[in-house]
């Protein structure tokens, strides 16, 4: 029997005296997609800035059963764990090509493994590679976003970190983002996505956490948590996508 | 002004030009992947004329010392670190990187020093010698406040360099030097105009260094990993890519720039321990010019700051200096008008 592929225990973080995060605790099981939903500035950026080692925090936290305590950003994206953060942070002034490329660092020295994967994200984004020698900053918000994500893919993670994918994108492209997130699972990623968008995301989610100024306030079956009337009142009344 | 005093001042400004173009691309390269505007690269192109001089008139020269004792030094406080972190078994890789490795032409060095060996090789052993010092400098100063502003790193960097200087003047003596020009002889020019063949050296090489350079950050994904980092630090971070490692193999880069500057500037010029500071200066501008970020036109405006001091120092010898900086002023003005949004990876946004 296998434990669940991370694990988070009492998660603590602060900038300076101000917690954002106070004391949370998330499984996370392999093959499944686990979100976060809850309001702007409820903490959950920080929660996976922290998780991807960006950012210090307190508490227990394992990824495959090693203590992350012990692991450096890079260590962790040796290990197949990778965050796609909501800046989406691309390499503006470089062509689509090499941002992708970039993406495979850590598997560099592995030609055949860097050319399978190039063009395995080219089939997923076709966009990609007919704007492949064009500088990321040129592109527009969705294949920026596609870039990112591609960009992510690029090293064949085993654990995918998405910070709000449908963040400043039109509904249509929500959607087509969205689709693509379960595609991910369907190929054996599994996957954390925060979201700010909580109907979209508990659509595509098997698992979610409701995260409230830096607490988790409910949990369960995404399934379950999009008819729960408190979710609901919240946090789908008003949201038309 | 005649035709032939024309040729022979942009002839004298473009192999000055070369000079600044090499230490202005490494003032870029630290400064775009580090954030560290990297003054004391000056003085290492000094220590290389020094380091050259005192093999060719068959001493020990004191950067021998200089590098056993940074090395020693850096690799103490590497350890201590790695101790600290609980990094134990990355401990033997901190002493080769940080000790074996810079240790080894300190050793060819002294085996040499007192020989009659080809020029080659004591080129060859000075810039060994020389390329580790950026390296072993970072880790000793900077790299403990790589998280400082701008403002800090640049107040650290001057600090520095004077630092260095001192040291250099104990390691060196006050004493200036001349090395022999690698190539002798004249180069006849159209019109019975004769250069100096080092001047040509100078030209050549900065050429041909520009190209390595060129195709190192253009083609290999080394070169695409330090681009990487200074694009976006956060977004290298998510790729594997470690920004200590990056900054290393950016001074690595930079001293071997330094190096390089100080053995074809020592043959024309007279070096001090502190000639450094001037050169490391004079680039800066080029490096303005270039925006700290872009080395095409930190090229271009490196050459333009050779021609211009050459030129400068025929109309208005006296003003040289003044002329040269400058050019610093209608450059930062238009370069305030023309600043764009900074790149949007600032962790502190998060919330």
């Amino acid at each position: 029997m296998s434990g669940p592929l991370l694990e988070l225990e009492d998660i603590h973080v602060a900038y300076g005296k101000v917690e954002a995060v106070r004391g949370i605790n998330l499984k996370l099981d392999e093959g499944r997609i686990t979100t976060v939903i809850g309001a702007n500035g409820a903490g959950k950026t920080t929660l996976l800035s922290a998780a991807a080692g960006l950012l210090p925090w307190r508490g227990r936290a394992q990824y495959q059963g090693r203590d992350l305590a012990r692991m450096s950003a890079e260590d962790r994206v040796e290990r197949g764990f990778c965050l796609v953060p909501e800046q989406r942070a691309l390499f503006g002034d470089m062509p689509v090509l090499d941002n992708l490329l970039l993406g495979a660092y850590v598997r560099r020295r592995d030609k055949t493994f860097v050319r399978k994967s190039l063009e395995s994200v080219f089939e997923q984004f076709p966009r990609l590679a007919e704007r492949r020698a064009q500088e990321a900053q040129t592109l527009s918000g969705g294949e920026r976003q596609m870039l990112a994500i591609g960009r992510a893919l690029m090293s064949q993670p085993r654990l995918l970190l998405l910070d709000e994918p449908s963040l400043g994108l039109a509904p249509t492209i929500v959607r087509d983002v969205l689709t693509r997130v379960r595609g991910l699972r369907d190929q054996g990623v599994s996957i954390l996505l925060v979201e700010q968008n909580a109907r979209a995301a508990l659509d595509v989610a098997d698992h979610a956490y409701v995260m409230d100024t830096g607490e988790f306030v409910l949990e369960g079956p995404a399934s379950d948590l999009a008819t729960d009337p408190r979710v609901i009142a919240t946090y789908l009344g008003g949201s038309s996508d | 002004m005649t035709w032939d005093i024309m040729l022979i001042l942009l002839v004298d400004g473009l192999s000055t030009g070369a000079i600044y173009l090499l230490a202005g691309l490494g003032f870029v390269l630290v400064f775009s992947v580090t954030r560290v505007i990297f003054i004391p690269s000056g003085d290492i192109a000094a220590f290389a004329a020094l380091t050259l001089a005192a093999f060719q008139s068959r001493m020990i020269p004191g950067s021998i010392w200089l590098v056993a004792g940074m090395a020693v030094l850096a690799c103490l406080a590497e350890c201590t670190t790695l101790l600290r972190n609980g990094a134990a078994r990355q401990v033997p890789r901190a002493i080769f990187f940080y000790a074996v490795l810079p240790l080894i032409p300190c050793g060819v060095g002294l085996a040499i020093a007192s020989h009659d060996v080809p020029e080659a090789l004591r080129i060859a052993t000075t810039i060994g010698l020389i390329l580790p010092m950026g390296v072993l400098i970072d880790r000793l100063t900077l790299r403990p406040l790589a998280d400082a502003s701008t403002l800090i790193l640049f107040i650290v960097a001057i600090a520095v360099h004077f630092l260095i200087a001192g040291i250099g003047l104990i390691a060196f003596g006050p004493e200036g030097v001349r090395t022999t020009p690698i190539l002798d002889g004249m180069v006849p020019l159209p019109g019975d105009i004769l250069i100096p063949a080092q001047q040509v050296l100078m030209m050549v090489v900065a050429l041909l260094l520009s190209l390595v350079f060129y195709l190192f950050f253009g083609r290999s994904i080394t070169g695409k990993a330090l681009r990487a980092t200074a694009s976006n630090r956060v977004g290298a971070r998510l790729m594997g890519i470690r920004p200590e490692r990056a900054a290393a193999a950016a001074y690595l880069i930079a001293s071997a720039l330094a190096a390089v500057v100080g053995i074809l500037i020592a043959p024309i010029t007279t070096m001090y321990y502190d000639s450094g500071f001037m050169i490391g200066l004079k680039a800066s501008v080029g490096a303005i010019i270039g925006g700290m970020a872009s080395y095409p036109i930190t090229a271009i405006g490196s050459v333009f700051i050779g021609i211009l001091e050459s030129w400068a120092s025929f109309v208005a010898s006296d003003y040289k200096e003044i002329i040269i900086f400058s050019v610093v002023i209608p450059v930062l003005i238009w370069r305030s008008f023309a600043v764009h949004r900074d790149s949007d990876e600032e962790i502190e946004e998060l919330a």
